[in-house]
């Protein structure tokens, strides 16, 4: 708790045991792929000659690159590197997990002693013991996120500059301050287990973001209004725009590339407009959403649902359960939602944050349905959940935020299917006669079991008569899950389908964070709840 | 062993610190060793034992600053990890904010260490587990729940010959039991710095007894209520109000301590008089370092007193740019209580609802505090000074700041955690008018 109200510099979650390093280390190759699989050897074996059935041993290097700016100085620049491996092993039908950062062969093989010893105390107050689905060994194999230019390569001066232009730009415009950020990943991880599986991958994400605040000093009011970026599974290419990744409209916003300078000039706009914006009149409105605000709507409401560990009480005590039960998925005829909603899951998407070539134990990736037509028909799950929902084999949705954590359940990318008709933006908003259309993601709040939601956004544009008429503020709106998403009456086609994602997002216990996207294109939701969240205080 | 003692922490730092050649450098250790077991469907599911040990260094050439850390302790490894920082602030752009380092202080020791949870082991973690287990079986319900202990340590040296050295211990427990129709739930926490303080057994049965007492919930309209909140509800809604005690923010105009027309709200009359929060690193129940990051003196001191803000946080920095004194944030929080218990509260009550934990709270709108949660985990009408009956679990849209206005009663202090966070807080149980429900939720 010490250092508590010292300030508001967020810093990005880092990975365990992580040290500052030069960023030019960042750039040197890690362990060599040859040393690695004799090291990954040495842990199988000796968890095998300990006496498990099964192990699995990941050999981690994860780098983070974190550059944290506001107005007219840098805050924080710093490079991290951790590196260590992580064993995990069933023993007398229990789990068994150790991780150390002495990654040589007598620590290798004594951390894979102790995850056997692990494992055989807990097998003393299990229940049942761990049933995996099968996993083919696919040998030697590799994976790489397609980046055309590792955001770690990019100097830092010129991420300073970028940064410090942005910042420029928005307190020229007239905004008070503005906290601006690049953050950038690297996970290298090599998977080895018993299966045979010997898997290298090579993870790149990066997130740009800012916001920007105004203030109102007479009233002692003040607005924000934060970067309509996305985090992404990318290299530095994500911030060279492109003509072609823009999305015009009420303002500008971004599919696969982004430009952080005209983002920052139009929240500059937008955010001395919120000050002067008329407050909502609470009451039923149909709801316009924009996919940089949709995506977080579908993650709170539809993807941590559809987790099967919430499901079956695994994190009851932690990040919640979930009001799919088994029974409605079995029951085939659960109608979660009107007949557009069809909701994808999906490991391979290029650009997202989900995407892998294998997950964290050694499944090949892929995609399935979990919403088809308005109907529930499937979940998520990893290898010792699989036979509960009758599949002969993982989802491959797997993932350990670093080499020092266990590997459990975490959602893959989990999106609203485009429309199949053609329509545009433009064309949802003229039906609409008493509407708000929402862009951007703000506060958000949801029930344990994911009934009842409220979403706040950035900004929030009045619809009258097919018309958008202006501004509005303070406003939230609430729901419930399974009649929000029967609401749905028109989603776009794939012309205006766009990713957004959760860079941090928490789960397990020890916490662990994830990071996944979610992509939708604008969907009309009728007669949804909204709040006037304006309160006086003193 | 990742946790060094005082000698051996000060030889360390002196050797590090012999290598520097900044203007200004600041080294320092921190060292871990957690222990936790994870259980769900009264059964174990995970645990985990982890230990760390790390050295950072912070060097200065004027306003520029570079900082480099490492887990290797050679002499060869030393120099270099100080070199990089070196290297680092070389390139590092002018900081306008930065300040000097401290000179040396005296810092009292500290009583959050208690070497009976540096002595846990996974067989004693193991047993209380299946001690809360057994509870759970005993009432026919599911328990999910979560044991950690750590024991941790931290010590700086800077070229200026401050020194500092603190060693701590903590416990948190977290256990939820639902029965297998899922039409109940209940919760219990703990936080402690001495192991042999925790009691499963006990924990479990409050969140048994809540589980099968919050079946059959009754749907009720919702709107604004008298509540009694108990101290683990007030420990998660309050923890952003004792996250945002700070001047440069209010100062700056974006907080709910900044004053219309500038400045902030230091000296005014914000909360109900009967509202006193607190800091004192030598709180026996809830203790705290006696010194920061940045080597300033933590001592007790109030934030607000009888309803006013008497103190906000100043870093160096601000306190410079303001011409005040710098005053660290809290290192812990402590909110002053009356004697009532959470049974003679409910007595007094005409017409109210029984919070028994809240879920999931987000800002709405930092200006005002707003903030959206909901109830869960036992939430009960309460008429003519008797619980009637559970009720379906709501949302609230509510301002900590308007709802430290609205307080009848306070109840005598708890230890409890933020279940967000999983920050220990001393806080009262308390009754406030007037909290604002805005919607229903089918949730258990």
């Amino acid at each position: 708790m010490a250092g508590m109200g010292l300030g508001a510099l967020a810093l990005p979650k880092l990975p365990f045991g992580s040290r500052i390093i030069d960023p030019a280390e960042a750039l040197q190759g890690g362990m060599d792929v040859a040393t690695k699989k004799q090291l990954a050897d040495i842990a199988l074996n000796a968890a095998k000659s300990g006496g498990a059935s099964y192990a699995d041993v990941r050999i981690g290097r994860y780098l983070n690159q974190f550059v944290i700016t506001r107005e007219k100085r840098v805050q924080a620049i710093a490079n991290t590197e951790s590196f260590g491996v992580g064993i995990r092993v069933i023993a007398n039908g229990s789990w068994g997990f150790a991780a150390t950062n002495d990654v040589t062969p007598e620590g290798i093989a004594k951390t894979a002693a102790k995850a056997v010893a692990v494992a055989k105390a807990n097998a003393k107050i299990i229940t049942e013991p761990v049933q995996l689905a099968p996993q083919q060994g696919y040998g030697e194999v590799g994976w790489k996120t397609p980046i055309l230019k590792s955001a770690f390569e990019v100097p830092l001066a010129e991420k300073i500059d970028l940064l410090m232009q942005v910042n420029g730009a928005a307190l020229a415009g007239g905004a008070n301050f503005i906290n601006s950020a690049i953050l950038a990943v690297n996970e290298q991880k090599y998977f080895a287990s018993t299966d045979g599986s010997y898997i290298d991958q090579d993870i790149h994400r990066i997130y740009p973001n800012f916001n920007v605040t105004k203030i109102d000093k007479a009233s002692g009011k003040f607005q924000t209004r934060r970067s309509l970026s996305s985090p992404v599974g990318m290299g530095y290419e994500y911030l060279t725009p492109t003509p072609e990744s823009k999305v015009t409209g009420i303002v500008t916003r971004y599919k696969d590339r982004y430009d952080m300078l005209e983002d920052v000039k139009n929240a500059t706009a937008d955010v001395a407009q919120k000050i002067t914006a008329k407050s909502v009149e609470p009451g039923k409105y149909d709801l316009v959403l924009d996919p940089s605000h949709l995506w977080l709507t579908i993650h709170e409401s539809v993807a941590h649902p559809t987790e099967l560990d919430r499901v079956l009480g695994y994190e009851a005590n932690y990040a919640g359960t979930s009001f799919l039960s088994l029974d409605k998925w079995k029951s085939g005829n659960f109608h979660y939602g009107s007949k557009l909603m069809n909701i994808a899951a999906d490991k391979l998407q290029p650009g997202s944050l989900g995407a892998v070539g294998y997950d964290d134990e050694g499944v090949k990736c892929g995609s399935w349905d979990l919403v088809k037509e308005g109907v529930l028909v499937n979940y998520q799950a990893i290898r010792d959940q699989a036979h509960i929902i009758g599949l002969k084999h993982s989802q491959g949705c797997c993932y350990a935020q670093s080499w020092s954590d266990v590997q459990f359940q975490r959602m893959p990318n989990v999106s609203l299917r485009p429309g199949k008709d053609k329509l545009s933006v433009d064309d949802i908003i003229k039906n609409v006669q008493k509407g708000i259309y929402i862009i951007g993601d703000g506060s958000f709040s949801i029930d344990q079991q994911r009934y009842n939601f409220q979403f706040g956004g950035q900004t929030f544009y009045e619809i009258k008569d097919g018309q958008i008429v202006g501004m509005l503020k303070d406003v939230a709106y609430q729901a419930i899950n399974q009649e929000f998403w029967n609401s749905l009456v028109a989603v776009a086609d794939e012309r205006d389908y766009r990713l957004g994602g959760a860079f941090n997002d928490g789960k397990g216990q020890p916490a662990q964070s994830n990071a996944v996207s979610h992509g939708s294109a604008t969907s009309r939701f009728n007669g949804v709840n909204v709040i006037n969240t304006a309160r006086k205080i003193g | 062993m990742a946790i060094l003692s005082k000698e051996e922490a000060q030889a360390l730092l002196k050797k590090a610190l012999s290598y520097s050649k900044a203007e200004e450098c600041e080294v320092s250790l921190t060292g871990s060793e957690d222990g936790n077991i994870r259980y769900a469907r009264n059964a174990v599911s995970t645990a985990g034992d982890i230990s760390q040990l790390s050295l950072s260094v912070s060097s200065s050439f004027g306003k520029k600053t570079g900082n480099a850390s490492i887990d290797e302790f050679d002499d060869k490894s030393l120099e270099k990890v100080v070199r990089r920082s070196e290297e680092l602030a070389q390139l590092a752009p002018e900081n306008p904010e930065h300040m000097p380092l401290l000179g040396p202080q005296t810092f009292p020791e500290s009583i959050e260490f208690v070497q009976s949870t540096a002595d846990m082991t996974p067989d004693i973690r193991a047993e209380a587990v299946g001690k809360s287990i057994q509870v759970s079986k005993d009432a026919k319900l599911q328990a999910a729940g979560y044991l950690e202990d750590s024991v941790d340590f931290s010590a700086i040296l800077n070229s200026k010959g401050l020194f500092a050295y603190n060693k701590r211990t903590d416990v948190v427990f977290t256990i939820t039991t639902r029965n297998e129709e899922g039409t109940g739930s209940g919760y219990a926490a703990r936080g402690f710095n001495d192991i042999t303080k925790l009691d499963t057994y006990t924990a479990t049965k409050i969140a048994t007894t809540k589980a099968n007492g919050s079946i059959g919930a009754k749907a009720i309209e919702p709107g604004k209520y008298t509540v009694i909140l108990e101290p683990v509800a007030v420990a998660y809604m309050l923890e952003n109000l004792f996250f945002g005690l700070d001047a440069r923010n209010a100062d700056e105009g974006r907080s709910f301590m900044s004053k219309a027309g500038g400045g902030n709200r230091l000296g005014e009359q914000l909360m109900d008089p009967q509202v006193t929060i607190y800091s004192d690193p030598f709180n026996a129940e809830l203790p705290s370092s006696t010194w920061n990051r940045e080597g300033q003196l933590m001592e007790k001191r109030n934030w607000i007193e009888k309803g006013i803000v008497k103190n906000l946080s100043y870093s160096r920095y601000w306190a410079s740019q303001k011409n005040v004194a710098p005053v660290p944030g809290p290192g812990n929080i402590i909110m002053e209580g009356g004697t009532q218990s959470i049974e003679e509260m409910i007595k007094s009550t005409e017409k109210g609802i029984l919070v028994s934990r809240l879920w999931y709270i987000r800002m709405v709108d930092p200006q005002t505090l707003l903030l959206t949660g909901l109830t869960r985990d036992g939430t009960f009408y309460i008429e003519n000074g008797e619980i009637k009956f559970p009720v379906k679990n709501f949302r609230f849209n509510e301002s900590p700041v308007i709802m430290l206005n609205n307080v009848e009663t306070l109840g005598k202090p708890e230890r409890s955690i933020s279940v967000e966070s999983y920050r220990s807080y001393l806080v009262p149980p308390m009754k406030v008018r007037d909290f604002t429900f805005t919607s229903l939720s089918d949730a258990v």
